[in-house]
This record gives structure tokens, C-alpha cells and sequence, in this order.
């Protein structure tokens, strides 16, 4: 265990409750603070710490500003659509909302440079002032003079501020062609499975016992670590899941102690709750009633299950027409659709290498004629090309269920895409009674 | 310089001192000059190892501040060489002279902040306090600003007007500008004898890398080893700054001299591989992927492939060789190949531009198998199947 910060600028007092609200990141917050030093002395003019999200760089560097009451500006570059709300938001909480309406309209760097130069003069700064900017992937997308810029703020204003950086992406992928002043690295490591542990239990309820709350977090971790390790997934999903969890225990069907009871009760559904609300396929609002609702599992109807769709009869067709045209090469055409094909070399119908299936590779476009020939060939009734049957079809491509490749105002001959998956179309081909499977090449 | 620096630290904290409040009113004092020192980049009494350049430096400035001539200067040198060291130490020499202090202007401009000619132009008019400024704002358009500019430096002469410094920062970035118009103007002025103007440029490109002598610096080897290794990376002072700054963060009450240790701690900190730290920080399934997208790579020879590619790599592993993973629902394996896009550890194509089912859009790994077999090693309680997986040559 660390012992607690140390800093001989801050008082013991404040330094030990920051580290209490910050549990398993002591070695870091450690790390930043003897960078940051004594409040009077210099830093670094740039630092930009990297890490996977949710493990704690936004947190642990804003608590230690809020608590030791350093002068800072805080900004999420999200929020920042233009570089001048950057500017704004640094020059309103550096020095008041006077220095922000200077600003010009689109200010560039150059104009925020000059007024705080302007204001740090009539204010200098008695300790280092930090600007911290979240997010800070995004400025590599703003102008190109941006990044370079805040790197070397320090010395373009010529005052005791420091540009902390915070994101997800490692450094070289930020890194401007020209080169700029390279900022100080710090890497904020992943939590370890018992971190993670001690972290989650910090939430548990007061009417439950610690342990029961750490063997629910344990199982919790048993099924979703696996896929995620996201601190604030992970807290989201125990949150919602652990009235169910408890649920044998208010009946009186459990006691605390039958742990395997418990875990038989609730691991069904956290695989469920993978499936939907880990997806976001259901809202956490959906979950929730789904639980207090229903006794036995039903299927949650998700976002993107569009099974449900229900089509007119020939539209089914005209999916199932283009998916065969999407997927199949057009010279298999003659052997699948044609009734008299008469001898077709074997040779050079087999596929040779696995990659060249279509089906990993993706649908291709086909012009309309081929559309129509094979929807002729595979519909059992005899049907006249009639305007509804083409209107049909641009319901489809409505539908997204079809895509339109090329040019909106190509109408001679307008080419499609089918952009169903093969779960789908084997579904709608059930209801029709088509067996799909057999026209398709890549399962010859 | 880097001589007298780096002994300045190893040796100075080593007194004997009765108390503790004491040693540590010692140490922030030597905290805070060594701060200013790395971070701050307070000016050294003289600039080392540059004794030609600066006098030369310094005489064409003071020709132009005290005698009245034209003259133009760039000073080129690998970033974190110390041009803008010399340029201050030479300003501030000449700043002594009482006659240079009265009369030479000054403006300072850098090709970071003043992207294009109508915000330098702006910008020299203000520091110049022409009279087409009034408070901050500058009056008229970039035609009216550029002629009462040149008018104002062409009205005098050798006698009557003060003469003007031009410090253009980022040079090259000035060279871009539209027609580089500014530049043209300001070098024409400085040709034709009129108010005297000095134009001087600093720029780290077109220039080639200059050898440092890293000759014994310290007893210890493996520091040396240390130091000679990030010489050969990076020869500039910049990257010295910063190993120094991690392992004077370290020094406190408790430990205060600078130890080898510290230099090598603070050497791991800066010299860690980024892409491995993050790659050792994905979840069992993101793993999974990228060896499968590895084996692809190998398979293929670097081909671009698609999510569906990956996932059929990624099922015939499940149904062929593994025990511990369990077989993740598409949509599930989906969110981790977006997780890893969002870390840019894969890039589409294309730029992700057109109407490409998700899918099936095209994606490259920027990782190496070196890379992935190294991460591989690091991986906190990797399954053995995954392992074995990973190692095997095909399939």
C-alpha cells in the first residue's frame, strides 16, 4: 500500500482526502503531483496523459485542481465545435467573463494569445495556472495551427501556465508533420480485476451486506469482463442489475448466504442483458420495467431486430431477388435461374480460395434488368411488369433495406445494393416457402 | 551546457544539514531553479557552444540598431537547438546599451499565431502603435494597412527614424503564406536603404542534424548507457529537459538527491511504448480480434479486410481450438471491433467515406506483428488457447 501524497505545498489535510476520493490511482495522482511541484514553481509547459476510458485521468486530475484549489480551466474539446469556444471557455475562467467578450468573431490563436498576454500582465499568475482539455483528439481536427500552439503556450504568452492534454489515442498518432514541442508523456494503466473489484464494491447498497455486494460484483465480472472493461459500463450494468439480483432475497426464497442460489437466479440474465441493454438495444428505462414486470424471459424487441417487418408478397421476392443478384457472380446466373441450362464446365464454377466468397467480401451492385430477369425466374406466379411492381422496389430502397449506388439522376439504368444480412433474408425467405439457400453459390 | 547542467544536479544537493525544515527550504530552492532551468527555459548568462554564431548575431543587430543599416538574418537549426536561446541572449545584451533601449522597436511575430498576412499585418501595425490603431483594434483593410505600413517605414532615414527589429518565428510557416506577400514587402524594405530594418527568420527546417559529444557525464553506467541512447534518438536539449524534469519530480524531503534509480525510472516512464500500454488494457474479446486480424495480415500479406473477414477468423477459432471463450452473439463482437476503431488501432480504408454497409467496409491494423506478439507476452492472465492461437502459423 502507498503511503498517503506527499507535497510540501499543499496541506496534509487536503492532500489526504483528495487521495482518499481517489482509490487505486494513488501512484498516479503521486506522479502529478511532483511534476506539478510547489504552486509558485514552473512545470512542464505541456503534459498529455493517455489511457483507455473510464480509468480515471479526467477524475483524477480535476479532483486534485477542484480540492487544492488550483487555478485552472477545465474544457471538453467535444463541446468545442470551433476554436473559438475553446478560446472563450480558457479566457472565462482564467480571467472573468470581461476577458472572453474581447474576443473578435471567429477569433484566431493569434487574437487569443494577445489578450490573454493583455490580462496575465495586469494579473500575473502567483501559481501555475492549468488549462486542461479533454477529449484532445479532436484538436488534431481543428486548424493545424491549434495543437502546436497549445504545446508551446507557455512560452508564446510568457507566463506560468501548463496545457494538460487528456485522451485515449497514444501520442504518435497526434504528432504534426512538421514536429512541434513534444509534451510530457504519462500513461494512465488499466484496472486490474481486483482494482476493479474494490472500485465497484465502493457503491454498494447500505441495506445489503458489503460481501453479498462483492459476491454479486464477482459474478458480474465473471460474464462481462471478458468483453468489457469499461469502469462505467461495468458500474452502469451493476446498477441496473442488482434489484434483480436481490430479488430471491425480498421473497424470502434465498438468504444471503445460498451463494449458488443467487448466481442460478441471476447469471441467465446478465447474458441477456449483454445481449440488449450492453448493446443499447434497449433503453436501461425498457430493462428495468422488463424486470419488475415479467416472471418468466421473454425476448426484448431491440433496436436493430427488424425481423418484424412485415413486407407485401412480391417485395419478398424483390429482397430475395436482389440478395441473389448482390451475392452470386451473374455468370452463375444461367445455372441457377434457367430451366434448360443445358452442360456447364465444373471447372470453373468452383470457387478456389475461401476469401473470395461473397459473402465476406460484401453484396455488389447490379444494374435493374438483372433485378428483374431473376425475380421472374424465382417467383412462382406469373406477373406483369407493372408500375407497382417498381415502386415496390423504391420502397425498398426507402426501407434501406436496398441501397442505391451512383448517381441520384442516373435513370436509365439505376444500380442497387442489397444491405440485408443472410439471418434476415433466410427469415423472410421461411415465410415464403423459398428455399434460399440452394441458389446461393457460396454454399454450392 | 549539458556538462555544467547535469553535474549542477548531481552534485548540489549533497550537504550535510542539521534539520529537516531546513533541507526541504533548501530543496524547493534548488526545485525551483532547476524548474526554471528545464521547464521555463530561463535564459543561461551565455549561450555554450555557440560562441561564433552569437557574435556574429550580435553585431549585424547592433549595426542595424546603432548605425543605421539594413540587414536580413535566419537562423536554421534542428528544433530544440537553442535558436531562440541566442536570439533572446543577443537581444538582451544589445538591450543594455542605453541608445538601443530608447530607440529600437521591436516586433515580434510568429508564423504559429499569425497564420496569414492579414493577421501579421495587423499585428505589426499594433505593435508598432501606428496611428491606425486605437486601443487594440487596427482600422481599415489589408491594402490601406500594408501601404501605411510601407509608407511609415519608408519616410525616414538614416538620421531621423528608429530602427526597427522583425523577429518572424516559425519562418518557414511565413513562407506558405498566399503570394507570401508580407515577406516580399518587409525583405524589399530591408534592401532599400531607408529606415533601418533588421529581418531576422528562425526555422528548424531545411537543416541537417548536428552531433553532441556525450562525453562522461557521470560515473554510473547504466545512466550513461541511458543518456547516450536518447542522444541518439533526439539531439536536442528539449528531450534532456524532460528525462531531468521526471527525475527531479522525484527528489523530496525523503530522498533528496538525484539517484541513478530515479534516472533510470524516469527513462522507463518516457521510453514506454504507448501502443503497448494500450493494447495491454483490452478486454479478452479485443484481443481476440486483432490476433485473428493478425493472422489475416499474414495470410493475406497486409490486405485490407473487413469485419466480416475477422469474425470468420475469430468463429473458427471458437469452434476449432478453444475451451475457455465463449461464443459472443455478432452484435456484441461488433461493439469490440468499434471499440478498437475508436482507439484507431484499425483504420478504414478510405477514410469511411461511402455508403458501405458497416460490415463489410474495408479496415487496415496499424500494429505490426511484433507489436501484437509483444503485447501478447504483457497481457495480464491470457488464456493458453489464445496464446496457442496466436503463435500458430495458420488458421
Amino acid at each position: 500500500m502507498l503511503a498517503g501524497l506527499q507535497c510540501p505545498g499543499y496541506p496534509e489535510a487536503k492532500l489526504s482526502s483528495v487521495s482518499e476520493r481517489l482509490p487505486c490511482r494513488e501512484g498516479q495522482a503521486g506522479t502529478l503531483l511532483a511534476l506539478m511541484g510547489e504552486p509558485e514553481q514552473y512545470c512542464f509547459p505541456s503534459i498529455f496523459i493517455y489511457g483507455h476510458r473510464a480509468t480515471g485521468k479526467s477524475h483524477v486530475i480535476l479532483t486534485l485542481l477542484k480540492e487544492l484549489e488550483v487555478p485552472h480551466a477545465a474544457v471538453s474539446c467535444v463541446e468545442c465545435v470551433s476554436a473559438g469556444l475553446l478560446f472563450e471557455q480558457v479566457l472565462l475562467a482564467m480571467f472573468g467573463s470581461e476577458s472572453a467578450t474581447l474576443l473578435p468573431r471567429s477569433p484566431s490563436l493569434s487574437d487569443f494569445v494577445r489578450i490573454y498576454r493583455q490580462f496575465c500582465a495586469q494579473e500575473p499568475a502567483q501559481q501555475t495556472r492549468y488549462i486542461v482539455l479533454e477529449r484532445a483528439e479532436l484538436l488534431r481536427d481543428m486548424e493545424a495551427n491549434l495543437l502546436p500552439g497549445l504545446l508551446r503556450l507557455q512560452e508564446l504568452v510568457d507566463d506560468n501556465v501548463t496545457v494538460i492534454l487528456l485522451s485515449e489515442i497514444v501520442w504518435d498518432k497526434f504528432r504534426p508533420n512538421t514536429g512541434c514541442f513534444e509534451p510530457l508523456l504519462l500513461h494512465f494503466p488499466d484496472y486490474t480485476k481486483a482494482e476493479l473489484l474494490q472500485i465497484l464494491s465502493l457503491d454498494s447498497n447500505p441495506s445489503y451486506s458489503p460481501e453479498l455486494y462483492s459476491s454479486y460484483i464477482n459474478i458480474l465480472l465473471g460474464v462481462f469482463y471478458s468483453v468489457c472493461r469499461d469502469l462505467r459500463e461495468l458500474r452502469h450494468l451493476a446498477a441496473l442489475n442488482f434489484p434483480k439480483f436481490c430479488e430471491p432475497l425480498e421473497k424470502g426464497e434465498a438468504k444471503e448466504s445460498d451463494t449458488h442460489k443467487l448466481w442460478r437466479n441471476i447469471e441467465p440474465h446478465l447474458k441477456r442483458a449483454m445481449q440488449t441493454v450492453y448493446l443499447r438495444e434497449v433503453s436501461s428505462v425498457q430493462w428495468e420495467q422488463q424486470q419488475m414486470e415479467e416472471k418468466e424471459a421473454t425476448a426484448l424487441r431491440g433496436l436493430s431486430a427488424h425481423a418484424h417487418v412485415e413486407l407485401p408478397y412480391y417485395s419478398k421476392f424483390l429482397l430475395i431477388a436482389a440478395y441473389l443478384a448482390s451475392y452470386n457472380p451473374a455468370r452463375t446466373d444461367r445455372r441457377f435461374f434457367l430451366k434448360h441450362h443445358g452442360k456447364i464446365k465444373k471447372t470453373n464454377f468452383l470457387k478456389k480460395h475461401e476469401k473470395t466468397s461473397n459473402h465476406l467480401l460484401g453484396p455488389k451492385p447490379f444494374p435493374l434488368d438483372r433485378l428483374l430477369a431473376i425475380f421472374y425466374s424465382v417467383v412462382d406466379s406469373r406477373v406483369a411488369p407493372t408500375a407497382s411492381v417498381f415502386s415496390q422496389i423504391s420502397s425498398l430502397v426507402t426501407l434501406q433495406l436496398l441501397t442505391q449506388v451512383g448517381h441520384d439522376d442516373q435513370l436509365d439504368s439505376p444500380k442497387y445494393k442489397c444491405a440485408v444480412s443472410l439471418d434476415f433474408i433466410s427469415a423472410i425467405s421461411r415465410t415464403v416457402s423459398f428455399d434460399i439457400v440452394r441458389y446461393l453459390y457460396d454454399f454450392l | 551546457m549539458l556538462h555544467k547542467c547535469f553535474k549542477c544536479i548531481l552534485t548540489c544537493p549533497m550537504l550535510f544539514v542539521s534539520s529537516d525544515t531546513y533541507m526541504a527550504f533548501y530543496l524547493l530552492q534548488v526545485q525551483r531553479i532547476m524548474r526554471e532551468r528545464f521547464c521555463h527555459q530561463k535564459l543561461p548568462d551565455k549561450p555554450y557552444g555557440l560562441d561564433s554564431q552569437y557574435k556574429h548575431l550580435l553585431e549585424l543587430l547592433r549595426r542595424t540598431a546603432v548605425h543605421g543599416e539594413s540587414n536580413s538574418v535566419l537562423i536554421v537549426g534542428p528544433r530544440g537547438a537553442g535558436k531562440t536561446m541566442l536570439l533572446r541572449c543577443a537581444l538582451r545584451e544589445l538591450l543594455e546599451l542605453q541608445e538601443v533601449k530608447k530607440n529600437v522597436l521591436q516586433v515580434h511575430l510568429s508564423g504559429l499565431l499569425q497564420t496569414d498576412d492579414r493577421i501579421a499585418l495587423k499585428e505589426i501595425t499594433r505593435q508598432l502603435h501606428l496611428e491606425n490603431v486605437v486601443g487594440d483594434k487596427v482600422f481599415g483593410s489589408f491594402a490601406e494597412n500594408l501601404v501605411f505600413l510601407l509608407e511609415a517605414l519608408k519616410k525616414g532615414d538614416k538620421s531621423s527614424s528608429r530602427p526597427v527589429f522583425f523577429i518572424l518565428d516559425e519562418f518557414d510557416l511565413f513562407a506558405h503564406h498566399k503570394n507570401q506577400t508580407l515577406l516580399y514587402n518587409l525583405l524589399d524594405v530591408s534592401q532599400s536603404a531607408q529606415a533601418p530594418v533588421a529581418v531576422v527568420g528562425l526555422t528548424c527546417r531545411l537543416v541537417g542534424l548536428s552531433p553532441t559529444d556525450t562525453s562522461k557525464l557521470c560515473e554510473d553506467k547504466s545512466v550513461e548507457e541511458i543518456l547516450q541512447k536518447s542522444f541518439n534518438c533526439s539531439k536536442d536539449f528539449r528531450s534532456l529537459h524532460l528525462l531531468l524534469l521526471l527525475a527531479l519530480s522525484r527528489v523530496s524531503v525523503s530522498n533528496p538527491t538525484v539517484r541513478a534509480a530515479d534516472i533510470l525510472e524516469a527513462n522507463r516512464m518516457s521510453a514506454a511504448d504507448s501502443k503497448a500500454n494500450i493494447l495491454h488494457g483490452l478486454s479478452i474479446l479485443e484481443l481476440c480480434l486483432i490476433i485473428a486480424m493478425k493472422h489475416l495480415n499474414d495470410i493475406y500479406e497486409g490486405e485490407p479486410f473487413n469485419f466480416q473477414m475477422v469474425h470468420n477468423e475469430f468463429k473458427k477459432f471458437i469452434q476449432r481450438k478453444s475451451h475457455s471463450i465463449h461464443n459472443f452473439e455478432k452484435p456484441v463482437v461488433i461493439k469490440a471491433f468499434e471499440h478498437l476503431l475508436q482507439l484507431e488501432l484499425i483504420r478504414p480504408v478510405d477514410g469511411g467515406v461511402c455508403k458501405v454497409q458497416r460490415e463489410y467496409q474495408l479496415m487496415r491494423l496499424m500494429l505490426d506483428h511484433t507489436q501484437v506478439m509483444e503485447a501478447l507476452q504483457r497481457y495480464p492472465q491470457c488464456p493458453t488457447d489464445v496464446r496457442q492461437w496466436a503463435v500458430s502459423s495458420f488458421g
